[in-house]
């Protein structure tokens, strides 16, 4: 074959091999694409939209919309001008008519306590209010109306976007001269739920690992029959309703239970102890969920490192504990991380159990934003608190998750 | 583990005390479930030991009674439809993800699993929020669509684990035969993955019939979930059939893992043929 030749079939090779690997690329693009649809629509759009909602205000200045317009002229010293509370007076009365009034009331309310009954008490007798000049008939009307602190906070309350709830989820808020300042001891209440969850969080992880750690060592290192059937025990629990694990510890821990029984029984105690619907019940309990996580990663870390180097460490005269110290702890330092991990994030989000088997002071974040959505309707506020949740989950993963790689995590 | 006939008494003390304590840790796992179990069974009202005797009558409210009958079946369609769903499309991604490398296919891949990591609050939130401007709040449509985002990620796992051993050159071989790529998708891909797309739909069904906090957000009165009721039962009124779910959850539970036990030594088999031939990477 002449060397012109075989240089054109080469190259006619090559890039039939391109066009090959091309068409690869598309077909498993067109694959994902179909999954990676529905997620962005349904999963990834909301979460936006959610965080999103943490900031948006829109639909203040949509109800008040005169007054938005005009107060941004507003020089923020002394009150509005006449113009300013004629625009109010029109707003509340149609706010009023499309019983918008109440939605703005708690917004407002939420910077600044009495709003709400401000509005409500003026909207209810708005017809009364005669004017002009509407400036005199409404601070004749209320008082409040002729202090510039309410006014600030209505300048404020009616942009498009506010930073009102997601600096309240920190403990912090405006103060008169809109600067942004701690709230007062006595009202501050989410930095302490936050690092409570954290709190509760690490010491879950904590135990986990204390508990973890060993029953892993063991199965790693038993025989295949024993293995097999500590493995069952293990999934049994993992694979069981978190609501069953969950009813069946406050049937174990409760006053007439079995625990309290069995202590009273044989003469320990006199009295029932409390050991649920309170910290101790939600250690207890999420624990016992979250132990396979962790028990899981280690065991298969575990299984994967040879006997050899303990071996050669102890004949090389090293004792068993600093052969276990030094050269087979370390070896299993990427399944603690793993479990360590998969614990504490997953116990940052947990609901379920905390709200079942806690007491008030042991509820974490997540527990408020349901609160936030179930019985205050604040959507701000409970936006803002996954907000906060999400940042904390988050920066984990981004920090860990690339030495943890959680889809590489054998299940069961 | 054996203890040596030259052990200490320190290394024999070491040696017992640690089989105590694994011993304890692993009762502390089984326990409780062995408690809620006789107890389902006990005649009387309470929900504590010693039993009063012995009946089914639990068991007759919870598959009987209209409020527990409406909760199993939602459960079953909420789960299954979901499953279904999470199984097809979370195939199709993993043998797509697995074809062939791409730019930002690591980022893909974490994007497309980050309904496991992200705190199920949130999740419940957003759909909540978003489902309620196209009134798919109150619907099966949206509880579906949820619970297969979040089973969805256990059959991609699942599904790329097997297709990590599956190898490639059979789909060549198939294709070089004249097959169309369907074809060889059903005759060659699937039975050899599907061991482990069986395991990634039970995980998505188990996933399904064990999540209480966006149906909590997303579900009216008449779309209550088992789990669901259960929430309810436990915070209004502990009642025995609360325990008559329960056990039968457990029994699902070891049925569900002894399948899964049965598809992992199915794949174990599959990709390792005697001879040790065929070392598929």
């Amino acid at each position: 074959m002449a060397m012109s030749e075989q240089l054109a079939d080469n190259i006619s090779l090559k890039k039939k091999l391109q066009k090959a690997e091309r068409r690869k690329k598309i077909e498993a693009l067109g694959l994902i694409s179909p999954l990676f649809f529905v997620m962005l629509v349904f999963f990834f759009i909301p979460i936006a939209l959610m965080l999103y909602r943490s900031i948006d205000n829109s639909q203040m200045p949509a109800a008040l919309p005169q007054t938005a317009d005009i107060i941004q002229q507003w020089s923020g010293e002394g009150l509005p001008d006449e113009a300013t509370y004629a625009a109010i007076v029109g707003d509340m009365r149609i706010a009023n008519e499309e019983k918008k009034l109440g939605m703005v009331g708690r917004r407002l309310n939420f910077d600044l306590v009495g709003y709400y009954s401000l509005l409500s008490k003026t909207g209810r007798k708005i017809d009364e209010i005669k004017g002009p000049p509407y400036k005199e008939a409404l601070i004749n009307f209320d008082k409040k109306w002729g202090d510039t602190r309410y006014w600030t906070v209505m300048e404020r309350g009616l942009k498009d976007k506010t930073l009102l709830y997601l600096l309240a989820a920190m403990d912090l808020k405006y103060d008169e001269n809109n600067k942004i300042v701690k709230v007062p001891e006595y009202e501050a209440i989410y930095i302490s739920i936050i690092s409570r969850t954290v709190y509760i969080s690490i010491s879950i992880t904590i135990l986990c690992l204390i508990l973890g750690f060993p029953i892993a060592y063991y199965m790693a290192n038993s025989p295949p029959r024993t293995r097999n059937l500590l493995m069952i025990i293990l999934l049994l629990v993992f694979w069981t309703s978190l609501l069953v694990r969950t009813l069946s510890w406050i049937l174990v821990l409760q006053n007439n239970g079995v625990v309290n029984n069995f202590l009273m029984f044989s003469g320990i105690i006199n009295q029932p102890l409390e050991l649920v619907f309170n910290r101790f019940g939600v250690y207890v309990a999420m624990t016992h969920v979250l132990l396979p996580f962790m028990v899981l990663p280690l065991y298969s870390v575990m299984r994967s490192i040879p006997a050899d180097y303990v071996r050669a460490a102890r004949s090389l005269g090293a004792k068993s504990i600093t052969a276990f110290i030094r050269v087979y702890l370390p070896q299993t330092l990427p399944g603690i991380g793993a479990g360590a991990l998969m614990v504490f994030i997953q116990a940052l989000g947990y609901y379920i159990t905390p709200a079942l088997v806690g007491g008030p002071r042991d509820q974490m974040v997540s527990y408020f934003v349901a609160f936030f959505v179930n019985e205050r309707v604040n959507w701000s506020m409970a936006s803002s608190l996954g907000v906060v949740l999400l940042i904390l989950t988050g920066s984990l993963y981004l920090m860990f998750g690339k030495k943890v790689n959680i889809a590489n995590m054998k299940l069961g | 583990m054996a203890l040596p006939a030259h052990a200490t008494s320190g290394e024999k003390v070491f040696y017992y005390g640690y089989r105590v304590i694994v011993a304890i840790i692993f009762f502390y796992l089984i326990f409780p479930l062995l408690t809620i179990i006789p107890l389902s069974f006990n005649s009387g009202e309470l929900l504590s030991y010693p039993m009063q005797g012995f009946s089914f009558r639990w068991y007759e409210d919870f598959f009987g009674s209209g409020r527990w009958g409406l909760a199993i079946k939602n459960s079953l369609i909420i789960g299954l439809s979901s499953m279904v769903l999470a199984t097809i499309l979370g195939t199709a991604a993993a043998v797509g993800i697995n074809r062939a490398d791409f730019p930002g296919k690591q980022i893909i891949v974490a994007l497309l699993i980050s309904p496991m990591m992200i705190p199920l609050v949130i999740t419940a939130l957003s759909l909540y929020l978003f489902f309620g401007k196209f009134g798919l709040n109150n619907t099966y449509a949206g509880l579906i669509l949820a619970h297969t985002i979040l089973g969805m990620p256990f059959v991609l796992i699942t599904v790329s684990a097997t297709l990590q051993s599956f190898d490639y050159n059979l789909m060549r071989a198939g294709a070089s035969l004249g097959a169309s790529p369907l074809r060889v998708f059903f005759k060659i891909v699937f039975p050899n993955i599907a061991p482990g797309i069986f395991s990634g739909a039970l995980f998505a069904f188990a996933t399904s019939l064990d999540e209480v906090v966006v149906v909590m957000f997303i579900a009216g009165p008449s779309h209550r979930t088992i789990p669901r009721q259960m929430f309810s039962g436990i915070r209004e009124n502990l009642s025995p059939t609360l325990l008559a779910a329960a056990t039968v959850l457990i029994v699902f539970a070891g049925m569900l893992m002894l399948t899964l036990e049965l598809l992992r030594k199915r794949n174990e088999k599959y990709n390792s043929p005697p001879g040790g031939g065929g070392a598929a990477k």
